[in-house]
């Protein structure tokens, strides 16, 4: 194993068709034009000296080093800023380009601390690589002339340093700021020798708009920002690529390992998904891998009462199997069930629902999707007909109008956000639709065309109302509608939508959004060029999170933005893997690739592969497992990855169920809440330590490489197979690629995946058959899945979670940027230094009502329970509607949310519920009990000891 | 499994259907709580349907009336609609 080093081409690649030729050093290149000379040089393997180039900016020209002579052309123009021309003949190095690099570099050096032995950067360094290749063998200036500005070392941020001594002023980081992640945090201050980068106003790192993404980090050519891990540790000796176990986007990483130990992650340019970009959570939240709360040892007890007891793997094992098949023998074959983690691989969740499936007999399985996004995969499935996002993540850069519903991208995805910011920096319009004012309404640069700031529960009502304004005034692509869709259908929708009650006046009254912004954002939509529709949790965590996802599907539809690039309806995936937990067959009623179990055909070819007679009836969804558990049907659980009581809502019903279960069994990386209340736990392995897939919100399946051995001993897969194995269902793996195997010949859609193509092509988006050999990045190109598009009649039904004089606020859950759910993996790394704490966002005038000051300790109180965390008084929320996150088990957020849920797939209602809240002393009572439970629940006991004798 | 609970979400996937074509509502009602829910769900509110069913939407009764009757392989199996969603 070696360090991978992309080749850096020093300027973007141009996507003209037309193409140019020229001459390099007498070697002929053909390249598209637009193409800078250094990009040309590059391609035929010439490397031109440069620094403030790199090919993730646009060119500046600024270093004065990667000068060439051009054939006819008088000067010595920069090659990053001179764009090819057809016949061009260049000359990189010439007497006359010897001497004047030298010069420059002398400049650049006699400007540079000479500490390279004791310097972080030794041997990854641009400037060092760059005095080496323009043959720097002294400096005239002398080597102690005057240094660089130095304010001293910023070590503010955690994970990164920023040492102004070391500074050359390419101004990459800068650019990077900008033009990748879109945040404009820096800037240089001062001129001449005084010229420094300056995050914000000449504040420190952390002080700064920074959001820590390491772009900047990333282009600098020298020490002055470099990791700490790097500075600590020392440079990294190999790297593999891998896939961030963050957000849905699916970043690809290189792991830099020194040995076993992670040296950093840099985002890999060739990632599809992220093109070389990344975020705080990606690119420096990794710690929790090696964390001191992680648990390596399995443990079991027979009452949640009692302290844990370490044991080997095999009693585990064989005590959890004994357990499940006791309970089976006594309360029947579907007292039990699993639930698959959209954190795990694909193989992982394949296996842990095969499992269920053929090793319990049942079809009691589900997923957390069943609290995100299983909405997408019936409103898609039902209107489309595939589960799934229409588009890939490149095909935001042909949108004309970007519509964003329900999601908060620089929070949520921010890799993508960062994309999307920078096709509305060159133009695109954009559309908001969100109770809050996110970041995305106004940032730098950027500032929503119509931001429909809607009152929560409101979503169905308001969407059909653009679909009003489309229809009434004759916006309707009617040629798109008449050949790709049902037109009697569309008839009967266009009647439905076009009545008065769906006005924007007559919405208006419902949602709050003034009628003259649904006009205006339904109108820009439908005439604004390629329209596309980003969506997340705040359209899916609803009543009617599934009527929300048709609704959107209709106006895609009505509009003819489906089908091609720039356009589509995108759901915005929570977790790294939901949409492949899903694809695996996670969900109680479907195997892998979306097919019922009623379908005899299908079942028929898994019990031929399985030998074992499948259920065609459903099984149980993760909150009707925790009914039948209250109810005492349902008395065994085997959860893998996922915190059901912090993360689900009602956690006072959640917990009811959990205790009434006879056999927990938590398979899971830290003693997470849900472990209160658990009679086995089995350690699990991170994305750090195993191989596999995940599949991204763009349907991208990429590699999951391990770079170090699993610290618990096994990878979770193989945790998976031993208890089948103790249970009496054999499985005889070896690998994971022996599983996708499995997965692609049970699975149309996957017919044509293997670990195989997927080292070779890098990924592949699903489907991915005989039909699509290397994939398929954007769905329903000239037909549907289904076959004619489905028009559905979405009627406003109000939530039954009403406001009222002991609830008058509504309160709406999200997550923030640094921290990542139920904050299992990103509360044990540095990041809590920008989120300690959930918050409570409230309005001043709710707040001024209540006497609530800034920071101050408040009581948030629904009908299903209360908690209590301090306020923070802002204007991003609306009057009336209060805000916060549920990273923090302290807080426990949806011990107010309610059992209210999704008509069709029961997602739960996180984002509407009926809350006062008034000021506080401190945590609740339940607060205080909780922690009490959790504390005694988490005892170990000490290992008896043996005697001597 | 609560009545009160089954009844609710069973009145829920009714208020859907009720509005989509006459000629799959009940269908659809039938077809969804065919497809998504545990058979002890269904159970319980059969059984719910065998005490009265109070509060039961009339199309919901109706396509709870006939899921019944094909359990118990008296009536004809639920038609497939339109809707395929999963």
């Amino acid at each position: 194993m070696s360090l991978i080093q992309e080749i850096d081409y020093g300027t973007p690649r141009s996507k003209a068709a037309k193409s140019v030729s020229l001459t390099v050093d007498g070697v002929a290149v053909t390249v598209p034009e637009g193409t800078s000379i250094m990009r040309a040089a590059m391609e035929v393997g010439t490397q031109i000296p440069k620094l403030c180039a790199t090919d993730m900016l646009d060119a500046f020209g600024s270093c004065r080093l990667c000068l060439v002579e051009i054939q006819g052309r008088a000067g010595t123009p920069a090659s990053c800023t001179t764009p090819v021309m057809e016949g061009m003949v260049v000359h990189t190095q010439t007497d006359r380009l010897k001497r004047i690099r030298k010069g420059v570099m002398e400049l650049y050096i006699s400007d540079h601390p000479l500490d390279c032995l004791t310097c972080s950067a030794n041997g990854d360094c641009e400037l060092q690589d760059m005095a080496g290749a323009v043959g720097l063998r002294e400096v005239r200036y002398g080597y102690d002339g005057e240094k660089h500005a130095n304010p001293g070392v910023d070590t503010s941020n955690p994970y990164f340093t920023f040492d102004p001594s070391k500074c050359i002023v390419c101004s990459r980081c800068v650019r990077a700021c900008e033009e990748v992640q879109g945040t404009f945090a820096l800037t240089i201050a001062g001129r001449g020798f005084d010229s420094v980068v300056s995050p914000s106003m000449e504040e420190s790192f952390l002080a700064s708009e920074c959001v820590s993404c390491g772009a900047c980090v990333q282009a600098c050519p020298t020490a002055t920002l470099n990791e700490k891990s790097v500075i600590d540790i020392g440079t990294p000796e190999h790297s593999v690529v891998t896939t961030c176990a963050y957000c849905g986007v699916g970043c690809a990483f290189k792991a830099e390992m020194r040995g076993e130990e992670v040296v950093r992650m840099l985002p890999y340019k060739d990632g599809k998904a992220n093109r070389g970009h990344s975020c705080v959570k990606g690119r420096f939240a990794f710690g929790y891998a090696t964390h001191k709360d992680r648990v390596l040892k399995p443990m079991i007890r027979s009452k949640i009462t009692d302290p844990w007891r370490e044991v080997s793997w095999d009693e585990a094992i064989a005590y959890a199997a004994s357990e499940f098949k006791r309970i089976q023998a006594k309360y029947g074959k579907g007292s039990v069930g699993g639930i698959t983690s959209s954190r795990c691989t694909n193989e992982e969740t394949f296996l842990v629902q095969k499992l269920v499936r053929a090793g319990f007999g049942n079809n009691n399985v589900d997923t957390c999707a069943r609290v995100c996004h299983s909405p997408t995969g019936y409103g898609l499935k039902t209107t489309y007909g595939t589960s799934a996002g229409t588009q890939d993540f490149d095909s935001v850069e042909q949108s004309d109008v970007i519509m964003i519903i329900g999601a908060n991208p620089t929070d949520g995805h921010p890799v993508f956000a960062s994309r999307m910011k920078k096709r509305l920096r060159q133009g695109a319009k954009l559309i908001i639709l969100d109770p809050r004012r996110i970041d995305m309404v106004r940032t730098p640069h950027i500032e929503a065309d119509y931001h429909l700031p809607l009152k929560p529960g409101t979503n169905v009502a308001v969407v059909t109302s653009l679909a009003h304004v489309i229809v009434t005034e004759g916006l309707v692509n009617e040629s798109f509608v008449r050949t790709r869709c049902d037109f009697d259908e569309f008839q009967d929708w266009a009647e439905f939508v076009a009545r008065p009650e769906h006005s924007p006046e007559a919405v208006e009254k419902v949602s709050g959004v003034p009628a003259e912004l649904i006009r205006g954002a339904a109108r820009l939509y439908a005439k604004g060029g390629n329209g596309a529709i980003y969506y997340g949790l705040g359209v899916t965590e609803h009543s009617q999170g599934s009527t929300t996802v048709m609704a959107i599907a209709n106006l895609a539809m009505a509009t003819g933005n489906i089908g091609r690039e720039g356009v589509g309806v995108n759901p915005l995936r929570g977790q790294n893997n939901v949409q492949g937990s899903c694809d695996m067959g996670s969900f109680p009623h479907e195997v892998s690739g979306y097919r019922h179990v009623s379908d005899d055909a299908t079942r028929a070819m898994f019990e031929a592969l399985w030998g074992v007679p499948l259920d065609a009836e459903p099984g149980l969804r993760i909150p009707n497992m925790i009914d039948a558990a209250v109810d005492g049907s349902f008395k065994g659980l085997y959860i893998q990855g996922e915190d059901i009581l912090q993360s689900d809502p009602d956690t006072k019903h959640m917990a009811a169920g959990l205790a009434a279960m006879e056999c927990v069994v938590v398979q899971d990386l830290f003693l997470v809440e849900t472990t209160n209340y658990a009679h086995v736990f089995l350690p699990g392995s991170t994305f750090l330590e195993k191989n596999g897939t995940f599949t991204n919100a763009e349907r991208r399946i990429q590699m999951v490489r391990k770079v170090m051995q699993p610290k618990n001993g096994y990878e979770d897969w193989q945790i998976t197979q031993l208890l089948s194995n103790a249970l009496g269902f054999p499985m005889h793996y070896n690998h994971p690629s022996e599983i996708m195997d499995e997965v692609a010949a049970l699975t149309p859609t996957f017919a044509g995946v293997s670990f195989k193509k997927l080292d070779e092509l890098g990924s592949v988006q699903w489907p991915c058959n005989a039909n699509a050999p290397e994939g398929t990045p954007v769905m329903h190109i000239n037909g549907f899945v289904r076959g004619k598009g489905k028009f559905v009649i979405t009627e406003y039904v109000a939530t039954d979670e009403k406001t009222g004089p002991r609830f008058p606020l509504l309160l709406t859950t999200g997550r923030i940027l640094s921290q990542y759910n139920v904050g299992a993996q990103t509360r044990r790394t540095a990041n809590v230094i920008w989120h300690e704490e959930d918050r409570l966002e409230i309005h001043p005038h709710d707040a001024e009502q209540r006497g609530v000051c800034d920071g101050d300790w408040v009581k948030l109180a629904s009908r299903a329970g209360e908690t209590s965390l301090r306020a923070t008084i802002t204007e991003r929320v609306a009057p009336g509607v209060v805000y916060t996150t549920f990273h923090h088990p302290v807080t426990q957020a949806n011990v107010v949310t309610t059992e209210f849920s999704d008509w069709a797939t029961n997602c739960p209602e996180y984002k509407v519920t009926a809350v006062q809240v008034m000021p506080s002393n401190g945590p609740t009572q339940w607060q205080e009990e909780y922690e009490e439970l959790s504390r005694a629940s988490r005892q170990i006991a000490e290992p008896a000891v043996i005697a001597a004798e | 499994m609560s009545p009160d609970r089954l009844v609710y979400m069973a009145n829920q996937i009714g208020k859907f259907f009720e509005v989509q074509r006459s000629d799959e509502t009940v269908p659809g009602i039938a077809n969804h709580i065919k497809k998504f829910w545990d058979p002890r769900m269904r159970k319980a509110i059969f059984a719910y349907l065998d005490e009265g069913g109070d509060g039961l939407d009339p199309p919901v009764r109706e396509a709870l009336e006939q899921l019944k009757a094909e359990a118990q392989g008296r009536g004809r199996p639920t038609p497939e609609t339109s809707f395929q969603g999963t």
